[in-house]
């Protein structure tokens, strides 16, 4: 669309019906910086799927990434956990520092940033084991538990945490592909933070479910954020408006020299400012649904 | 008639004259009668191909079916001592041999090729010749066989012996091994993988906890069917040397010795001979029908075993 093409808005704020009562209020100070993300580029082969991303992820805090299909805003998660190393022609250029320590360095051990960075995938994946398999699975093998002792504790206080124990307390040793869609990613948010990880990615983690089952992940993030970060891409507007505290709107650029998409970052802010005010036009058109 | 009315103007009378069902789909209907035609000539064919066999089986394994069992080979066919002991004892043990050597092999190359090897020219190249491999004629592995199992390293094999055949056949079926255990690896959910990753799996744990128990069914399966093919086989066999003559009277069954003896019998092979026998002696085409009954039996049961062993694992899979 050409830019003269573009109605001019009466009124720059979005008329989302969002209540955020209720939750509490975006903290002014803001706590240490968990990802630090400079001109960030990935490549798949030679496809530039994401071109000089910038920004900084913030610790207790719940960080959206927004943006129509194809925009790179999934890439950039698997970046965080280094998911991406199992593409074999993904290739990572930029800085891409967790807590000080760059990500990509050769000297990382990838074993150890995906333990200490826990993902929750789109599609529910709990483990063809035992629900008391799946959550133990994690903490067994990295040696967390010494004692069977232990292990039952990890297992009981995740399910507790992650709101699933009282529905899967009395069979434990069921099958965990018997669990409906909703407790199935509720046990994969559980088997997540058994490990006891410092990030949460989670990645449309709400797309195949329900919106009871939705409400309560979310209401679920609320509560574990004071423990954890959490990076999410979701596809839902809403749900980035609901949760988040800070927002990352991204979106595919025609590349004119390669003639390719590519996915760029648009605007970050605070999660009230993407949607009341976003400084950029392609951020509002976004948001108040005039795109993508 | 009310689904009609609900949309605008259509009367109910159009409607049903639109909705009606059209004249017979009579292409839809040859191609699936066609289809049924193929299933059934197949069938045919097995139906006649056993219904004959047994037919010319029936006197003697009905008249002694112990006595054929444990006997052994002779020179006339109406001897009483006539039987498969010999050939069963080979088969056995060349089965042996291949499950002890081309599983292990072959799912550990299936292994590294699908969870290990860069996607390169160099590993598309090797997959390329596992393919063509598992195309090769079963003579050549047969001819493979003699030269270096029976002539280069027959100190160790003992020369023509059950030893050479095994490793043979072993080979022979690797290829088949690689390419079934790659496919049902292949098939593990991505997801999977990445839930083991994603709460800190190395490779190692994350193969061992996922990828071999999901695939453990069309593994064996796979494999254990490529065995059946395997001692089915008697060119390579008949190469390789398994013969009739200078054999030891009964060898027990786990008579380890035997392995590596310079002589040995096996089931396709005795089929051979007898079928050849009863140009001079008819009454060895009824104990070569016996024998193919035998040997039918014994790939029937592997394959039972193969399908129980695919179900104890999917139920362990969840």
């Amino acid at each position: 669309m050409a830019p003269e093409m573009v109605e001019p808005e009466a009124s720059p704020h979005l008329h989302l019906d969002i209540d955020r009562t209720g939750q509490a209020a975006v903290p002014d100070d803001t706590g240490d910086p968990v990802f630090e993300v400079e001109d960030l580029n990935v490549y798949y082969g030679d496809f530039r799927a994401v071109q000089g991303a910038t920004f900084t992820v913030y610790e207790h805090e719940i960080t959206a990434m927004i943006g129509p299909s194809g925009c790179g805003k999934t890439t950039v998660l698997r970046c965080f956990n280094r998911m991406n190393d199992l593409i074999p022609t993904a290739r990572v250029e930029g800085r891409l520092n967790f807590r000080n320590v760059p990500l990509y360095d050769p000297r990382v051990d990838p074993v150890e940033v995906r333990r200490r960075i826990g993902m929750v995938f789109q599609k529910p994946n709990p483990f063809p084991k035992s629900i008391y398999d799946n959550v133990a699975f994690g903490p067994r093998v990295t040696g967390m538990a010494k004692k069977k002792g232990d292990l039952d504790d990890i297992v009981e206080r995740s399910l507790h945490r992650a709101a699933l124990w009282d529905e899967v307390h009395d069979r434990m040793k069921d099958s965990a592909l018997g669990l409906s869609g909703g407790q199935q990613q509720r046990l994969c948010i559980a088997r997540a933070i058994a490990v006891d990880p410092d990030v949460l990615l989670m990645d449309e983690p709400c797309s195949a479910l329900d919106p009871i089952a939705t409400t309560r992940i979310e209401d679920l993030m609320q509560e574990i954020k004071d423990d954890y970060t959490i990076v999410i891409v979701t596809h839902n507007m809403q749900q980035a408006a609901r949760i988040s505290d800070r927002t990352a709107f991204f979106t595919a650029q025609l590349d004119s020299t390669t003639d390719q998409r590519s996915g760029l970052l648009v605007e970050y802010d605070r999660t009230e400012t993407i949607f009341s005010n976003p400084s950029d036009e392609r951020t509002e058109n976004y948001v108040t649904g005039r795109f993508g | 008639m009310a689904k009609a009315r609900l949309i605008g103007d259509r009367t109910s009378k159009v409607m049903v004259q639109a909705m009606e069902r059209r004249a017979a789909d009579v292409r839809g209907r040859v191609f699936q009668f066609s289809l049924l035609t193929t299933l059934l000539i197949s069938l045919f064919i097995i139906g006649v191909l056993i219904a004959d066999v047994m037919i010319d089986a029936w006197g003697l394994l009905t008249g002694r079916p112990g006595g054929f069992l444990s006997g052994t080979m002779r020179s006339l066919s109406d001897d009483p001592k006539l039987g498969v002991q010999q050939a069963l004892v080979g088969t056995f043990w060349i089965a042996v041999f291949v499950a002890v050597l081309a599983f292990p092999i072959g799912i550990g190359a299936a292994i590294w090729l699908e969870e290990y090897a860069p996607r390169n020219r160099f590993t598309r190249f090797i997959e390329l010749n596992i393919r063509n491999l598992a195309g090769v004629p079963s003579i050549v592995y047969g001819l493979l066989g003699l030269f270096l199992f029976v002539q280069s390293l027959g100190d160790l094999t003992g020369g023509k012996s059950i030893a050479a055949a095994g490793i043979t056949l072993a080979i022979l079926v690797l290829p088949i091994v690689i390419i079934t255990a790659q496919e049902a690896i292949r098939a593990v959910p991505q997801g999977l993988k990445e839930g083991a990753y994603g709460v800190g799996a190395t490779k190692w744990t994350m193969i061992r906890s996922q990828v071999l128990p999901y695939a453990a069914p069309g593994i064996f399966t796979g494999t254990l069917l490529s065995m059946s093919r395997g001692i089915g086989e008697a060119a390579p066999l008949l190469l390789v040397g398994a013969v009739s003559g200078r054999l030891g009277g009964n060898p027990g069954f786990f008579d380890l010795s035997a392995i590596n003896a310079e002589s040995f019998m096996a089931m396709p092979v005795i089929i051979v001979e007898w079928v050849q026998n009863s140009g001079r002696d008819p009454g060895f085409a009824e104990a070569a029908a016996a024998a193919i009954v035998v040997l039918l039996v014994f790939v029937i049961l592997m394959n039972a075993a193969a399908i129980l062993l695919r179900n104890h694992f999917e139920k362990k899979r969840g």
